[in-house]
Formats: C-alpha cells, structure tokens, sequence
C-alpha cells in the first residue's frame, strides 16, 4: 500500500519513540519490544507530530541537512515504517 | 566495594554485559484465582509478609531505568491486589518505562482503568481466568462471562488493543473453540494461546497438563479456521509444550542479557523461576542496588556467556542461538543446571521429555477422575509445599 504524501503522519498506537541515553540511540517502543533506529531512522521519525506530512518531513529534514539529496532515501524509510504498521496516516 | 563501570579494573568484563532492557515487577504473589499451571514459586505464600513497599518499589524501578531498562511488567500473582499498582505505574511511566499490566481482569473496575490511563499505562494484557476450578465455571457460567466481557469493554473503552492470554493444558485444550469464540465475542485483537510451561506448580501438575499430540492438533486446526475466518481482526498465536520440540527455547534470550525479575519479596532473579535453583544466592534489592545486582553478583554471572556449558552444549555449533536453553528446567529435570535442557534431543537426557510426552499419548481420564489429583495453587498448598 503506498503512503499519502499529503496526509498527516502518527504513530499507530501502541508505538512510543522515544531517546535512550543508555543505548545512545532513538528507539521505538511497543508491546514486550523495542526496536533501535539509526542515526537517519531518529531524525525522521522524531519529526512525525501527527500534524506533518510525508512531503512537510521531507522539506524539514532538508532544511536541516542542506546539501543532501533525501527525498528517495526518506520516502523509502516512511514507507518502510507504514508498511511495518509503525506509523499511520490519518 | 567498587560500582561497575566506575574503576578502571571493572572496563575488562563490563562490556561484555549489556544493560538490561526488560524489568517484570511481579509486585505481589497474592491472587484471587487458583491456577494449576501457575509458574509463581510453590512457597509463593512465604513472600506475603515481606513485600516491598512503594517506595522500594520505586526506587528499584528507577536504578533499573538508569541502567538502560525500558520495557516493564507489572505482574504477580494478580498485581490489582496492591492498591498502589496505580502509583507504580504512573511512576514507572514517568520514569519512561513503556508499561505493560499483566493481570486477570478481576478487580479492573472503571475507576481503576481511568487512573491507569491517566497514569500512563502502555498496554494491559487479559489473562483468561483458568485454574480449571474458575475454566469450568466459566464455560458454564453466565454471570463470570459477563464479568470478562465487561472488563474486556472497558479495556476497548479506554483505548487498549484487547490482548488476550490463555494458557492451555490438557484439560481445557478441547474447549479451544469456545474459548476462541469467547474471544471473538470480546473483540480481542491478539490471542496468544500458549501451552502451560511445566514449572512450579505446573510441574507438580504436569501428567494432567500434557496434552496429547491429537489434542494439540485438533487445536491447531481449529485455530487455523479461526485465522483464516478472522485474519488481521483477531491475531493468534498457538505454542505448543516445549516437551514436544527437540530443540530447546533461547530462555529469557540468554541468562542476564536482557531480563530482569523482581519478585515481591524483592528477590532479583533473572527469570521467573530462577529462585529455586541450588547453590546461587539471589541478591535481594533491599540491600543492593540494581547496578551492582546486575554486573556484580554471582546469581547474574552464573550463566552469562558459555563457559559454564558441560557438553553436548560446549562444542555444540547451536550454542549461540538456545544458549543450551532454560537453565532451570535442566535443574528440574536433570538435577545439574549446566546441563543442557533435555528438551533438546542432542542432551543424553532427552528421554526425560520423550518418556512424558509418551505418557500423554495415553487416554483421557474423565475430568472427575482427574480432579482430586490436581494440586491447586492456593495458600494452604504452597505453606504445605514450603
């Protein structure tokens, strides 16, 4: 199924990302689980506030990573990510 | 006496011992059901008196987040029969625990799931009320029916998915239909349908929990119907006994790795049933800390790592992956805990398993006949059992 890019993006319940300074990492909580994101994994996912976009995430993350071409890169992971059921559009 | 990682003569050996990830806070052994195939210790009731308070509570809690622990169990017995549960786990969710509440349902009243959720409670997960005193009461009561099922709405209500555990043997294991058009009728979203483990007061039970291979397969079929009926909507997962496998369990994946018990008396273990093995003296969080508990002791270093493997483990090129399974079904079964786990059939023990699920292969006896042999898990029984 492919992602809207002009929907609002969240986490599906149950899905917590949050910072681990023990792991020094982004990680994803869910029931009994926890998954350790990358580097790039945490930068785009912390940008999901239920409000943003795929293509408002996108922009941002350009804007903080100027130079860089993201775009295949971020739509692969957001979809990746909404395939896996970790987050949802609505 | 020095903290792990604070002196230069700890570096050696500390990294090679990760952080703990998942804490299980068994916060009480005191429950209202009697379960035959609880896997609580047999001197459970030994515990009552010794209880931690909140405050202990809280404050293992909190040593444990430090160290990197983020997915948490309030478990017990049932945990709703501590009226500070509410306390823990706003606390605890505070902390940034992802909290999970394992409980039976009894006790969830309206303003206690409120104060769950306003408390920041992740998930809770319904055990089916089963100590087949409460299972056939339940198969032919309404009045317990409606009990589960309004639990089950104010858990749907209060915007949980509805997770389901129900823990099968061979007395129940034929109702499985029932049991899962139960769950149909609570809208359950995951149904994990588990085969009791034969520890603790399972063991004890274990020739009337064993279910045979045709009833194991009967279940299975009829789990299937039910999957390829209700897909998605309702997701099950069948175990079956560890008995009928030839391969042990990866247990608590790997002893010290990435679990941490805490029982009520405050016992550190690194699984649930641990407290009975021989010659280890668990250390107790009311005179450590989880730190020192977790790097330090000798309890969570027994079995860390292969060096304590005997063979067929030692040279076995499958070590990593079972780390020669459950260190305490060894122990029960073998009588040596660096034994491998005779469910795998590489251990000269394996006939151990093999000979039991022979024994289940026999008839059925009727449910009377049955009955009297059961050893329920109440508190006369384990004072006795102690």
């Amino acid at each position: 199924m492919s992602l809207a890019n002009d929907r609002p993006l969240r986490f599906a319940r149950q899905y917590k990302l949050q910072w681990e300074t023990a792991q020094n990492a982004w990680v994803l909580l869910y029931p009994e689980g926890l998954i350790k994101l990358t580097e790039s994994a945490g930068e785009i996912l912390q940008r999901i506030d239920g409000q943003r976009t795929a293509t408002d995430i996108i922009s941002s993350l350009q804007a903080a990573f100027p130079g860089a071409d993201l775009q295949q890169d971020v739509s692969d992971f957001l979809e990746h990510a909404h395939d896996k059921g970790w987050i949802i559009t609505h | 006496m020095t903290k792990a990682g604070s002196s230069p003569t700890d570096t050696t050996n500390v990294p090679q011992i990760k952080p703990p990830l998942w804490v299980n806070a068994e916060i009480t052994y005191k429950c209202p059901l009697h379960c035959v195939f609880c896997y609580n210790p047999l001197n459970y009731a030994s515990t009552f008196e010794k209880e931690l308070t909140t405050e202990e509570w809280l404050k293992a809690l909190g040593e444990a987040r430090e160290l990197g622990a983020v997915q948490l169990g309030i478990s017990g017995g049932e945990p709703l029969m501590r009226d500070d549960a509410e306390e823990i786990v706003a606390e605890a969710s505070k902390m940034g625990y992802y909290v999970n509440l394992l409980t039976s349902g009894i006790g969830l009243t309206e303003k206690r799931i409120a104060a769950f959720k306003a408390g920041g409670l992740d998930q809770i997960q319904l055990s089916f009320q089963d100590s087949t005193k409460e299972m056939n009461d339940f198969l032919s009561s309404t009045r317990t029916f409606d009990l589960k099922l309004k639990v089950a709405r104010l858990i749907k209500q209060y915007d949980y998915p509805m997770v389901l555990n129900v823990v099968l043997h061979r007395l129940n294991i034929d109702h499985i239909e029932q049991i899962l058009e139960m769950a149909e009728e609570m809208q359950a979203d995951h149904v994990e349908l588990a085969n009791s483990q034969y520890y603790a007061w399972a063991l004890k039970n274990r020739e009337h929990l064993m279910p045979s291979r045709e009833q194991l397969e009967h279940a299975e079929a009829v789990c299937n119907q039910f999957r390829a009926r209700l897909g998605n909507k309702m997701k099950l997962y069948f175990v079956v006994p560890d008995y009928y496998q030839d391969r042990p369990k990866a247990c608590m994946n790997g002893w010290g790795t990435v679990f941490l018990n805490i029982a009520p008396d405050g016992l550190a273990l690194p699984c649930h049933e641990a407290r009975m093995l021989p010659g280890l003296e668990f250390p107790n969080l009311r005179d450590h800390d989880v730190r020192s508990i977790w790097y330090e002791s000798d309890a969570f270093n027994a079995y860390r790592g292969d060096g304590w493997m005997k063979e067929p483990c030692r040279s076995c090129d499958e070590k990593h992956k079972d780390f020669g399974g459950c260190r305490c079904q060894a122990f029960m079964l073998t009588g040596d805990a660096r034994n491998a786990d005779p469910v795998c059939s590489k251990s000269p023990h394996h006939a151990l398993v093999t000979d039991q699920v022979a024994l289940a292969q026999q008839p059925r006896a009727s449910d009377d006949d049955v009955r009297p042999l059961i050893i329920f898990r109440d508190d006369g029984n384990s004072r006795r059992l102690s």
